[in-house]
């Protein structure tokens, strides 16, 4: 048994590289989300194009191929990036684009009574956008963007594939050198459970925390 | 490095042959998946506990870990309980199995939105449980659930890929060997994103067209 306890190190040391790929991927794709999502509600045709154009593109392809993408193709193009930036920049570009949609649904949600009052009382555009919109409509996007949130954690595995050492790449590691596979998997498939669960539980918290003081509002 | 096409007609043979590949494993996926999530959707309903419960458990662990992990185990670790299969057919069951979990959803969202009044008045009728279920409340429940049945289905079209981590000879697998033999990755990798676009958008056009065929008032 005095044996395993090195393992689980090794793969304790990859939990840390998950969770790190999935806080920063997600403050990425969260940005890429408002951005992208507001981008596509914009007055102006050409920033409406670029968003649809980047939210048609990563959702219409796999992260996998984005993901060799970015890490085999851009550095013919000079950009060389390190697995664990190729591994960020995949993942929050993805789940930003998937993001985004929730971001305008939830903003087309807020119902056009809220505009017209904002109007009324001679609010500009970004006043009444940050002041009453946005309120409004982050806690319609809170649940989805915790399902996100998880969607990203489970892609952060496709990163073992090129070669950075997360959860998946040790135990694959320890199967190699133990020659066991039940207690690796079943080690790692526990540990991503729990993450997930954090993160519901959390997204939860927040999600009652926002709604205080809203209850007249939300119809 | 530059784009070259004559290398391009050259691979493209192979990365065809994967093509295959990587839409026979949707196919069987989705079948799977869509039987699949009937059974959970329809366990989860069931007023025994110790049915629906375990059932629950199981269906939120397959949801809340990386598809790529579970491939592995049922790859890796099934051979050990003696259970060996084939690549192809362990990356249909990972797919089949993490898929129908999300298709359970549907299916129970798309059952509790039949109104309640549809189960009294099936109960009126002296309707006996099968026939509650195939010509009152599927009829209803079904068309509206198309749409999202389909959404899940290219969702599992654009993850096939990650069987090339179990040595399914698909079409990301057929790419990464062409791009290893030659060391030129722009061509194969550009191609097989490519190609999911080309199949994506379209499919998402459908889709659309889907929504609006099935939304609003559910078929009679």
């Amino acid at each position: 048994m005095g044996q395993w306890t090195g393992y689980i190190g090794l793969i304790l040391d990859g939990a840390l590289v998950t969770i790190q790929l999935t806080l920063m991927g997600s403050i990425l794709a969260l940005a890429m989300a408002f951005v992208a999502g507001l981008a596509r509600l914009s007055r102006f045709v050409a920033a409406r194009v670029l968003a649809t154009a980047y939210i048609e593109f990563f959702r219409g392809t796999s992260i996998f191929v984005q993901l060799f993408w970015a890490y085999f193709v851009l550095p013919f193009f000079g950009i060389a990036l390190s697995p664990l930036q190729a591994g960020i920049l995949a993942l929050g570009l993805n789940v930003g684009a998937y993001g985004a949609e929730v971001v305008r649904g939830a903003v087309q949600s807020v119902g056009r009574e809220q505009y017209e009052a904002c109007i009324a009382l001679n609010l500009n555009r970004w006043q009444s956008m940050y002041r009453v919109i946005l309120p409004q409509a982050l806690l319609v996007m809170l649940p989805t963007f915790g399902n996100n949130a998880i969607e990203l954690l489970k892609a952060t595995a496709v990163v073992s594939l090129i070669s950075l050492s997360d959860m998946t790449f040790q135990a694959q590691v320890v199967r190699a050198q133990t020659g066991n596979t039940l207690v690796p998997f079943a080690t790692i498939l526990i540990l991503y459970f729990a993450m997930a669960s954090a993160i519901s539980y959390g997204v939860r918290g927040l999600e009652r925390r926002m709604a205080r003081g809203l209850d007249g509002v939300r119809t | 490095m530059e784009w070259d096409w004559n290398f391009v007609w050259q691979i493209l043979p192979t990365l065809v042959e994967g093509v295959k590949i990587t839409i026979l494993a949707t196919l069987l996926g989705s079948v799977l998946a869509a039987v699949v999530g009937m059974g959970i959707a329809l366990a989860r309903r069931s007023p025994n506990k110790f049915l629906s419960r375990p059932v629950g458990f199981l269906a939120e662990f397959i949801r809340g870990t990386p598809l790529l992990v579970q491939l592995y185990f049922i790859f890796f670790v099934l051979p050990d309980a003696g259970i060996t299969l084939a690549p192809l057919v362990a990356g249909v069951i990972g797919l089949g199995l993490h898929y129908g979990t999300y298709t359970a959803e549907v299916y129970r969202a798309g059952i509790d939105n039949v109104p309640r009044g549809q189960w009294e008045a099936a109960k009126a009728c002296n309707l006996s449980a099968p026939q509650t279920w195939t010509r009152i409340i599927l009829p209803q429940a079904l068309p509206p659930m198309i749409p999202a049945l389909a959404n899940y289905f290219i969702a599992m079209f654009k993850e096939t890929p990650l069987l090339s981590a179990i040595t399914v000879l698909e079409l990301m697998n057929q790419a990464k060997s062409v791009a290893n033999s030659s060391y030129r990755y722009i061509e194969p990798i550009t191609l097989v994103g490519v190609f999911f676009l080309v199949i994506s958008i379209p499919s998402v056009i459908f889709l659309r067209q889907l929504e609006r065929r099935y939304s609003g008032r559910p078929g009679r």
